[in-house]
C-alpha cells in the first residue's frame, strides 16, 4: 500500500515517505543540490529540506533559531495530554540547553571509549552466534536474521533488561520510527514501551542493578535525584535511539559488501582497512535523519522560515555532497578525508556513535571472517525503510 | 609538528582517537586532548594529518610557530 501520493516537484513538494525516495534518495538529493538546495514541502506541516553539508551543519550548529525540542522527521500529529507524561521528551536529544547539557553528561560515561571496550566481548560472541544458526545454509538475511538482532542486544545488556525481549523490543522501535505515519500504531508502541519502562524502573528501585537504569535513579544532580520523568525518558531514548539505527548501518553495510565484489575482497584482503572503510560506510549510507524546529521566523539560505516549521537534518545528503567529498558517490574504502557527519554535527552529536562503531566494525568483522564470499541471493527482492532512519529490512544473501 | 585540539569545537566524536589512540586521549564524556604536549613525533605525522582532516567539527589544528 502506498504511504502517501506520489512526488513530481521534490523541490516544493518533497515527502520523505515517497518509496522512490526511501529506494534511491542519493540521485534526488544531487538534483536538489544544485537547482535547490534546501526543498520545502508543506505536507505534514512546513518542512524544509536542506541537502548541501554547509548548510546542514551550519544549521546543526545554530542552536539558538533550531530546537529540538522536536526531533522526529514525522510529526505527531495526535492530541498531546495537557500534562505529559515526560515533560523533557527523550532527553538529551528532545531538549535544548541548559537542560541538554546535563542530561546529556549522565548518559555520555555509558558510551566512552573505555566502557565501549567492555561491551565487545558480548557483541562478539552474539555475532558468532548468529553466524553459527545460519552459515551451514548456504544463505540468510543480512539483516533479518543478523544486522537486526545485533544492537538491540547489546541495549538490553546495558539497559538491564532481558535480552530475550529483543523482538518486542525491536517492534516498538520499528512502530515509533520507521511507522510513524501510522498513528495509531505509533501510540501503541510507545504506551508499550512506557508501560515496560515505568515497572522497570519500579523493580529497580526495590532492587537496584548495575545497570543504566538503576544507575539513573540513584543519580543525583544538585544535590537532588533525578526525576523520573528524566530517567524514563533517557531510558526510552537508548532503547529507541541505539537499535534501528545501527542495525541499518551494519545492513546497509552488507548490502554495499553483497553488492560490490572488489570491495568485498579488498575488506577481507586488507583488514588494516577496516577502521577508514567503516568510516567510509557510514559516510555513504547514514543511516539517520533528525529534525529541527525554526524558533523565530529566520531567513536562511534565501529561504524565509517561519517560526514551528520543520528542518529535516538530512545528515546522509551532506554526506554526499562533491562541495566536501570526492565524487561522493563512489564509496572509496580508504577515503582519508572524510568528515562525515553521519552521526549529526555540533552538541547534539549522536551519544552512543562510539557503541554504534564497534558494533559495526565486531558484526563486519565477524562476517567477513567467517563468510568472505557472499553476495545478493538470485532474483532476491531487497526491502528498505526510509523516513528518520534509512537502512535493509529484507537482504538475502548467498554463500557456498 | 605540533598539534592541539580546540576544546571549545570538539564534539566528542572520537574519530581522532579512533584513528590514533597513540596521539589522542578521550574523557568519559567524548572530549578529546592531545596527550602530552602534543609534539607529534615523526612516524605518528601521517596520522596526525588524518585526524586532522577527519574530524567533524575541524577542531584539531596544526599548530604553526
Amino acid at each position: 500500500m502506498a504511504r502517501t501520493s506520489p512526488v513530481s516537484n521534490w523541490a516544493q513538494d518533497f515527502d520523505v515517505l515517497d518509496a522512490g525516495y526511501i529506494e534511491d534518495p542519493f540521485s534526488i538529493w544531487d538534483e536538489l543540490r544544485t537547482e535547490c538546495p534546501i526543498a520545502h514541502t508543506d505536507r505534514r506541516g512546513s518542512n524544509w529540506l536542506p541537502t548541501r553539508y554547509a548548510d546542514v551543519t551550519a544549521m546543526a550548529h545554530d542552536i539558538g533559531h533550531f530546537s529540538s525540542v522536536e526531533v522526529a522527521v514525522i510529526p505527531f500529529e495526535g492530541e498531546e495530554p495537557e500534562e505529559p507524561l515526560l515533560p523533557y521528551g527523550l532527553p538529551p536529544i528532545s531538549v535544548d540547553p541548559p537542560i541538554h547539557t546535563w542530561t546529556r553528561r549522565l548518559l555520555l560515561p555509558w558510551f566512552s571509549h573505555r566502557r565501549v571496550e567492555g561491551y565487545e566481548g558480548l557483541t562478539r560472541d552474539l555475532c558468532v552466534r548468529l553466524i553459527d544458526d545460519f552459515i551451514g545454509n548456504g544463505r540468510a538475511d543480512a539483516a533479518e536474521n543478523y544486522a537486526q538482532q545485533i544492537p538491540v542486544r547489546v541495549i538490553a545488556h546495558i539497559l538491564g533488561v532481558p535480552a530475550d525481549l529483543a523482538d518486542t523490543f525491536t517492534g516498538w522501535v520499528r512502530d515509533v520510527l520507521e511507522f510513524a505515519d501510522d498513528e495509531p500504531r505509533r501510540i501503541k508502541a510507545m504506551e508499550g514501551l512506557f508501560t515496560y519502562f515505568i515497572a522497570e524502573v519500579a523493580s529497580r528501585r526495590a532492587n537496584p542493578g548495575t545497570d543504566l537504569l538503576s544507575e539513573l535513579l540513584t543519580t543525583e544532580v544538585d544535590g537532588a535525584p533525578l526525576e523520573e520523568s528524566v530517567v524514563l525518558g533517557a531510558a526510552a531514548l537508548v532503547l529507541i535511539a541505539g537499535v534501528d539505527t545501527t542495525w541499518s548501518a551494519i545492513g546497509s553495510s552488507l548490502w554495499h559488501l553483497a553488492t560490490h565484489e572488489e570491495d568485498r575482497r579488498r575488506m577481507v584482503a586488507e583488514p588494516d582497512l577496516m577502521p577508514l572503510a567503516i568510516e567510509e560506510l557510514l559516510r555513504a549510507y547514514s543511516p539517520v535523519t533528525m529534525a529541527r524546529i525554526v524558533t523565530e521566523d529566520v531567513e536562511f539560505g534565501g529561504c524565509p522560515m517561519r517560526a514551528g516549521d520543520r528542518i529535516l537534518m538530512n545528515f546522509p545528503a551532506a554526506n554526499r555532497d562533491p562541495e566536501v567529498f570526492e565524487d561522493p558517490g563512489t564509496v572509496m574504502l580508504d577515503r582519508t578525508h572524510n568528515r562525515h557527519v553521519a552521526f549529526g554535527s555540533g552538541i547534539h552529536r549522536c551519544a552512543g556513535s562510539n557503541l554504534a562503531r564497534m558494533e559495526l566494525r565486531v558484526a563486519l568483522e565477524e562476517w567477513l571472517r567467517r563468510i568472505p564470499d557472499f553476495r545478493l541471493a538470485e532474483g532476491a527482492e531487497v526491502s528498505w525503510a526510509g523516513g528518520q532512519v534509512r537502512g535493509p529490512r529484507v537482504l538475502p544473501v548467498v554463500f557456498p | 609538528m605540533k598539534i592541539r585540539v580546540d576544546p571549545d569545537k570538539c564534539q566528542g566524536h572520537g574519530r581522532c582517537y579512533g584513528l590514533s589512540s597513540a596521539l589522542f586521549s578521550t574523557d568519559d564524556y567524548g572530549q578529546s586532548s592531545v596527550i602530552g604536549d602534543g609534539t607529534v613525533p615523526p612516524e605518528l605525522e601521517e596520522k596526525a594529518r588524518l585526524a586532522i582532516a577527519n574530524c567533524p567539527e575541524y577542531a584539531i589544528e596544526e599548530l604553526t610557530d
